[in-house]
């Protein structure tokens, strides 16, 4: 077993803190309560995993992170602090002066990331416009992190264009750019999507190592929970746009208290060690999130539920330390009458 | 009789800049799939399993005429359909259908679900009316109100779905479904094979799946064959080889697809690098610049079919060989 970070939650504080956060969408059909009330806390040289299924809000709460919501995304509550700053109301040169600084983000898409017009020296070396080096210096840094990514042979590779490049070298390249800023939180939103299962597992160990390496902290979006219980050191579970369960790798994949989390690690066929020709799936469908519902997010879809979860909505109950959940099962003063 | 027999399978591809490659007195075009064999019976359902470039969707392209053989036969339901005349040819293609990679993507955006499903009658000049569309629909396990909707209108398991009820509207009795599942999140996922196994359950049809997800395999397949390089390098039932993969590339490709247990973290990649350009193949087994196994004579010797344990794989260095029962 191989352990991740030498750091505990509690001795290094969090390097960005999501506080109540909510973001609303305008769109045609009405407003879209995409994130409600999500607080979180991505913790100094650590590894997040933000897991969910498509429109939980993983995506909009990691594009936040980074200032890169769609125009009609409007911050309606909360904030995001990092350092003495709130993210949440940065305005367009505040959030240039943080990107590709303090912030660095990999994408879903390693072809469309790269621009296909221009060789991977060059936007190697674009990437480090604000560092006052020379030419040939930035350079000599593009093939020392292209190393880095184990490209080999990488000062060829700096003549080539993305098209010449496999998904998986084009994918380490992306790493490489990001990791060329040196950032205190690297964003990784579904990076391995769109790769083989062999590549995926070469790139969850790059980054591993890497983030061993640089230090930074990851929060890495996904929704593939083996790559989670591979990288992450902490993991956070997001319905319907609320944060529902949140706690470590440990806790969440062996001790998981919310009815979702259960129901999504009871979904993945690569826990079902005998071959079933009846997998179990979670029935029902996302609520209308123009029209959240008053309780309980989940309840619709929930085995457990019962009457408080259709009119109270649950806080996050405190399971253990450093573990919560947003189900009225977990309340102490629940079963007492 | 097996209903699908595919001998000797070869396809060919040109290649780009084959003017150059003349010239250079090379080869104008490149195999993308090697002496491929295999049968699959009526009602029994295979894998075909390999990284992105092993050929794998090249063979299904080929069952279904979008792609011409090289050289090779595959008879189905008897008849041979690499030498059949148009008509005959359309007679057979007629019982086999496809279900493609991207669900929404492969669905017209400006039809309606009703003419979706029921497009595929009026080209071979059945009718397709309402109430066609809702018993497909239904055997899809979509509500029949979905009949005036668009494509956009749907969420990816719902497009799947009609995916699904679109493949089955001409009774097939050969489904090919590529990548089934890909895109779609885990509990949907799960809605899929369930419903292909409960279709397959009531129909009997034959499905063959290409994947690279073994997890699907595992839960869907009886037997399964591992493509590398336009190669199969392992074949045969699918319980014998997740218990005792026998080619060190099956046993990559099983460490790859990580059980969710923190505990259980794999200190290293099961596997490094990529798969090489089939333009420029490696000598002997063509796996050996990647396997951790390799021997030297694997870089010299082409490794030939072995046989044991109900299975067939090419290595000459065969995993787990003392476990199984060998003959």
């Amino acid at each position: 077993m191989a352990l991740t970070g030498n750091t505990t939650a509690a001795d290094a504080g969090p390097l960005v803190a999501i506080d109540s956060l909510s973001v609303d969408f305008d769109t045609a059909g009405g407003t879209v309560h995409a994130l409600r009330d999500v607080s979180l806390e991505v913790q100094k040289g650590r590894v997040l995993g933000l897991v969910g299924e498509s429109g939980c809000g993983k995506s909009t709460l990691a594009y936040s992170l980074i200032g890169l919501l769609a125009d009609n995304a409007r911050v309606v509550n909360g904030a995001i602090r990092m350092g003495d700053r709130d993210l949440a109301g940065l305005n367009a040169a505040g959030w240039r002066d943080l990107r590709g600084r303090r912030i660095a983000m990999i994408f879903q898409d390693p072809m469309t990331a790269l621009n296909p017009v221009l060789n991977i020296g060059r936007q190697m070396i674009d990437i480090q416009y604000r560092e006052s080096l020379s030419k040939a210096e930035k350079r000599a840094r593009a093939i020392e992190f292209l190393g880095q990514v184990q490209i080999p042979d990488p000062a060829a590779r700096l003549d080539v264009y993305p098209h010449q490049l496999s998904g998986g070298m084009r994918q380490r390249v992306c790493i490489a750019m990001a990791l060329l800023t040196r950032p205190d939180l690297l964003i990784a939103d579904e990076p391995t999507t769109a790769l083989d299962a062999t590549l995926e597992m070469q790139i969850v160990d790059l980054l591993r190592e890497l983030q061993q390496r640089f230090g930074c902290a990851v929060l890495f979006v996904s929704h593939h929970l083996g790559t989670v219980a591979e990288l992450c050191d902490d993991v956070a579970v997001m319905y319907a746009g609320e944060m529902v369960e949140k706690g470590s790798a440990r806790q969440i994949f062996h001790h998981p208290q919310h009815p979702y989390t259960q129901a999504l690690l009871a979904c993945d066929p690569a826990r079902i060690g005998i071959a079933t020709r009846q997998l179990p799936t979670i029935p029902g469908s996302l609520p209308d999130l123009r029209r959240p519902p008053v309780g309980c997010a989940f309840r619709a879809r929930c085995p457990q539920a019962w009457g408080r979860c259709a009119s109270d909505h649950p806080p996050l109950y405190v399971a253990q330390t450093h573990h919560g959940a947003r189900c009225h099962l977990l309340n102490p003063e629940e079963g007492k009458t | 009789m097996s209903l699908l027999e595919v001998d000797k399978l070869y396809i060919r591809y040109p290649r780009q800049g084959r003017i150059a490659a003349a010239l250079r007195g090379e080869p104008h075009d490149f195999e993308a799939v090697r002496d491929v064999s295999f049968t699959l019976e009526a009602g029994r359902t295979l894998g075909l399993v390999g990284e992105s470039g092993s050929g794998k969707s090249t063979v299904a392209r080929t069952l279904l005429g979008l792609k011409r053989a090289h050289s090779g036969s595959i008879v189905f339901a008897g008849s041979d359909m690499v030498r059949a005349s148009g008509r005959e040819w359309a007679r057979l293609r007629r019982q086999m259908s496809m279900m493609w990679q991207d669900p929404v993507g492969s669905l017209s955006p400006r039809l309606t679900v009703k003419s979706l499903v029921t497009e595929p009658l009026r080209i071979h000049g059945r009718r397709g009316g309402r109430a066609e569309a809702e018993r497909l629909l239904e055997m899809a396990g979509l509500p029949k109100e979905f009949v005036g909707r668009y494509p956009h209108q749907l969420s990816g398991g719902q497009a799947r779905r009609v995916g699904v009820a679109r493949a089955l509207a001409l009774d097939p009795v050969l489904l090919v479904a590529d990548e089934p599942t890909a895109g779609l999140d885990m509990s949907v996922q799960g809605e899929v094979l369930n419903l292909l196994n409960d279709v397959q359950r009531r129909t009997g049809v034959a499905m063959l799946i290409i994947t690279h997800n073994l997890n699907l395999v595992r839960h869907v397949t009886d037997s399964m064959a591992i493509m590398y390089l336009g190669r199969f390098v392992e074949q045969g039932p699918t319980d014998a080889i997740f218990a005792h993969p026998r080619h060190p590339y099956t046993e990559a490709l099983l460490a790859a697809n990580p059980e969710p247990d923190p505990d259980k973290r794999h200190d290293s990649p099961s596997l490094t690098g990529e798969v090489p350009s089939p333009l420029n193949r490696p000598t002997g087994c063509e796996f050996h610049p990647r396997c951790p196994h390799a021997h030297p004579d694997c870089a010299s010797q082409i490794p030939q079919w072995a046989r044991g344990d109900e299975r067939r794989y090419r290595c000459h260095y065969p995993l787990n060989v003392s476990i199984g029962a060998e003959v």
